[in-house]
Parts: structure tokens; sequence; C-alpha cells
């Protein structure tokens, strides 16, 4: 990736995210494990990318080295050519669960990012208003999380990710608590909204159709240690040349292809 | 965005059957609270019966008119409620300080997981040793205005330290990450999620507390004191006086009542 600067000269641009050649032991009493192996890819500013594997082969260690709540035993990850020193409110995180605070309202949950980071609280609250009312809480902005449904709820804790205004979106199987039918209508509508705005997305998932639907690339993890086995492009030229939303994404064509040649890899041990 | 917020009740009329449904459930409510009352009126009506019948002898067991005598006696005398002041100040004050001195020690646990390892097995053991054996020695320590407030005060405290402690580790991880992802320092988590998300801890172990303080202190006035419805108790059995030993008995079970509703309020209104 070359672009011109304002002196003329060809100059680097680092790619968003890098892992360099990434390793990471866990110690425990029982023993070592070598969780992540010689991992190197990178992601583009803008690029949704998807990590599939099955469980224990570091999905979810990438996203807290990225993070920064852990650092890597060996190698290098890079945000904007830049080693990650720790959490970052460029780096927004969505885990499972919504994990909002039920003794906090849906506003003040949203506000709890902009509070540990001591940030200007009056914008950051009509911020944080404007976030959530366009998500559609604009009515919940006072009440507490239990009384939300559950795709509302993982709405909020979008919003309270996006109240941090950051420009790196990791997310660790978000909609893995919620029904079927609500985890696709929230998988398209946050999918849409994080293109639209233009962020970068890691999103780690063991649903090989909710990757591909969402991603412009996949991919795909070997188990324990977890390397990277291969990497794969998505497309839907059949349906238009603009990227569809992730449902008209499952309709298309090429699905079952990607589908098909995925899940193979996934089965299939070397 | 199609979804909507769950379904409250309907608010239009209600069916046959949900109104039968409702004249049962007040139904039952009234068998429970009738229950109740018929069951402490007969406890009454035999304590108060079999004494006069000769089954029982009245200097062991008196009868509740002689109570109520026993009562009006000494509120006449008016010591009662120099009584009922003593044991109820040394409860609050001995309530507070295990909950206060409970929870610094409880959060200095959290924070420091190597203090918390090397302390364990001595908190274990302390909460294990019956207090009450200590009681003796408090007295010589501590005379007997100190030994009543260091008893109580270290019945409740272990308790308090245990019970925060376990409520405070076994705060939601996910919280805890999430409080970290957004770049939380360990006071900020300690301040933001693991007290806020512990009220309900808070809560239960005050109600524990309360039933605590007040064994402790009944049983440091036993020891030795001078006033307090212990002393009541005590002096009361000494002088074969039953009636003013159960007078103090029914004026505690009052007491710690009227505590354990005001705690139950203090819940409601911090829950909220």
């Amino acid at each position: 990736m070359t672009t011109h600067d304002t002196s003329g000269r060809h100059k680097e641009v680092p790619p968003k995210v890098e892992f360099r050649k990434v390793n990471l032991h866990y110690f425990s009493d029982e023993g070592e494990t070598h969780a992540v192996k010689d991992m190197s890819f990178s992601v583009g500013r803008g690029e949704f990318v998807s990590i599939v594997g099955q469980s224990g082969c570091g999905k979810s260690t990438l996203l807290s080295l990225l993070s920064g709540l852990m650092k890597p035993t060996s190698g290098q990850v890079l945000i904007d050519g830049k080693p990650v020193a720790g959490p970052s409110p460029q780096v927004g995180f969505m885990l499972q669960q919504d994990t909002l605070f039920e003794w906090r309202t849906i506003l003040e949950n949203a506000l709890l990012g902009p509070e540990i980071r001591g940030m200007d609280m009056g914008a950051a609250r009509q911020r944080a208003e404007r976030i959530l009312t366009s998500y559609g809480l604009g009515q919940f902005l006072h009440h507490k999380p239990p009384q939300l449904s559950g795709g509302m709820r993982q709405r909020a804790a979008l919003g309270r990710t996006m109240c941090m205004e950051p420009d790196i979106l990791l997310l660790d199987e978000p909609f893995s608590a919620l029904d079927f039918q609500t985890r696709l209508s929230i998988a398209e509508e946050i999918g849409e909204i994080i293109r639209r705005e233009g962020k970068t997305a890691i999103l780690v998932t063991h649903d090989i159709p909710e990757a591909i639907a969402l991603a412009d690339r996949v991919v795909v993890l070997s188990p324990r240690p977890g390397r990277l086995k291969s990497i794969h492009e998505i497309g839907f030229p059949s349906a238009g040349p603009a990227r569809p939303g992730s449902m008209a994404a499952r309709e298309a064509e090429e699905f079952r292809d990607y589908y098909h040649t995925i899940w193979t890899e996934m089965e299939t041990h070397d | 965005m199609t979804e909507t917020a769950p379904p409250e009740a309907t608010a239009a009329t209600p069916s046959v059957a949900y109104r039968n449904w409702i004249e049962r459930q007040a139904r039952n409510r009234r068998k429970v609270q009738v229950g109740r009352v018929l069951i402490l009126l007969a406890f009454l009506a035999l304590w108060e019966a079999a004494p006069r019948a000769g089954l029982v002898n009245p200097m062991l067991t008196s009868y509740p008119t002689a109570v109520w005598d026993g009562f009006l006696e000494l509120l006449a005398q008016g010591s009662l409620g120099l009584h009922i002041g003593v044991t109820l100040l040394e409860v609050v004050i001995s309530f507070a300080v295990a909950m206060i001195l409970g929870t610094v020690v409880a959060i200095c646990l959290w924070l420091s997981p190597m203090l918390e390892k090397i302390l364990d097995p001595f908190l274990v053991v302390a909460n294990a040793l019956p207090k009450i054996a200590l009681v003796p020695i408090f007295y010589i320590w501590l005379g007997p205005e100190g030994s009543i407030y260091a008893v109580a005060i270290a019945v409740a405290l272990f308790i308090t330290i245990l019970m925060l402690y376990t409520g405070f580790s076994q705060t939601d991880p996910n919280k805890i990450k999430l409080a970290r992802t957004l770049g939380a320092g360990k006071r900020q988590i300690l301040t933001k999620v693991v007290l806020p998300g512990n009220v309900h801890t808070f809560m239960a172990t005050l109600k524990a507390n309360v039933g605590l303080s007040l064994v402790g202190v009944i049983v440091g006035e036993f020891q030795a004191s001078k006033a307090g419805l212990g002393y009541l108790i005590v002096y009361g059995s000494q002088i074969f006086r039953m009636d003013m030993v159960m007078a103090a008995i029914v004026i505690l079970s009052l007491i710690s009542v009227a505590i354990y509703l005001l705690v139950q309020k203090a819940e409601g209104w911090l829950m909220r």
C-alpha cells in the first residue's frame, strides 16, 4: 500500500492492524500452552475481517492481544504501525455477553468508557444520546438493562463501544447469546453500522455463515497451537457491484461455495 | 429496528377466570395471615393456661399476664429505657465497626491476591473459632465495658470479611474484562464494577450482622455489665424473677425485628 504525501515522495502507509510472527504461551500449574504460533497477517483500514476456527485455536486470544489486555510472548502486534502498549480508546471491544451493568441505566452504561477515561462528560453525554437514539434506543435511555430485550441490549452494548469513537472494533462472538432470529437481524444491523461508519472490524466466531456474510475476508485458524491456515477473499459479484448486506449475502449464489470450502478446511486436520 | 420492548400485562378488561384467580390469591394471603395470628394466640393461651391450671410450675415458666406486669413494673421504675438504650447503643456501635472494618479488610484482600493467599488460613480459623470462647479473655484484657464491644465486633467481623470478599471475588469476570478494555485500572474496577455490583452482598451481610452483633452484645452483657437487656436477663434469673427475664427476651425479639425491618427498608431504597 503506497500513497503520496504532501511532499510528493512515496510513503509506506502501514496496515491498520498487523500481526508479525506473533507467539503466545499461557502458563498455569498444569503446564504451558502454546496458544498462538507464528501468526502473521494484516487488516486494512475500513476492512471487515472474520476469524474462524474450532474452539481452542486462539481466536479470542488474538483479540485480547489487539486490545492490549495481553502481551505476545514473542513477535509484534501493531496498530497503525505502532506496537500495542495497552488498552486504548482507539480500540473498541464487544464481548460475547453484552456485559451491561444492571445497576446503571442504558445511558449511564454508554458513559462508562468516557468516565473511566476522564473525558469531557458533557460532550460524551450528547454523543451517547445521539448514538443510542440512532440505534433505536431513544425511548430507553433511562431504562435499566433487564428491562430490554436481548437484541436491544446488544445494540446498547454497541452504543457503549461507539461512544469512545474507536476506529477499530473487535467483536468476540457478540451475537452468540442471542436467539437465532434476533441474531440474524442484529448481525445485519451491526454489520451495516460498522460499514457505514467506515470502522475497521475484526469478528471472531465459530459460526461460518456469519463469518462469510459479514466479512471482506475470512481468516481460518487451525487448532492448538493456533496457526494461520488460510485467508479467503469474500465477494458477491452476482449480487451487484456493492457489497450486499449480510442477509442478502446469505442468499447470493457464491455463499454456498465459500461455506463449503471453509467448512471442509476446518474439518481437515493437518 | 423491528424489535419492541418485552410485552407487558394487557390492560384490557380481565376475564372471569382471571378475576377468580385474583380472588383465590387474596383468599390464600388471608389464610396465611390468619394462620400466623392463630399460632401466636395458641402459644400465648397455652403459656397462660398451663401454669394457672397447675400443669407446670409458674416459677419456671412465668406466664404472659405476669410478663406484662413485670414489663409495666420495669417501665414504672424508669430503668427499662436505660437497659434498652444501653443494649441498642452497644449493638449499633459494634455493628457499624464490624461492617466498616470488615469492608476495609475485604477491599484490601481483593486488591492484593497475595495478601489474601497469605491470610486465608488465619481467616478461616478466626471465622470457625467460636468467638464466645474469647469472652473471659476479653473481660480480663478490656474490662466489663470493653469486652462487650470486643465480643460483639469479633462475632460479626470475620463473617463480614468472608462474605464480602467472596462476593467481590465472584464479580462477573466479563464485566471486569469489559472495564479493562475501556482502560480501567484496578482502583476503577473496584469503584465502577466490584463495589456497585455487590450491593446485594452488602445487604446480605448487613442482615446477618444485625443478628450476630445482638448475640455478641447479649453474651458480653452476660459476662459482666451494670445495665442492658442481657444484664436484666441474668439479674432476673438470679433473683428468680422469670417475668423479668421473659419481658427482656420479648423486648429483644422486638428489637431484632425492628432492626431487620430497618435494614430491609434500606435495601429497598438502595436497590431501586
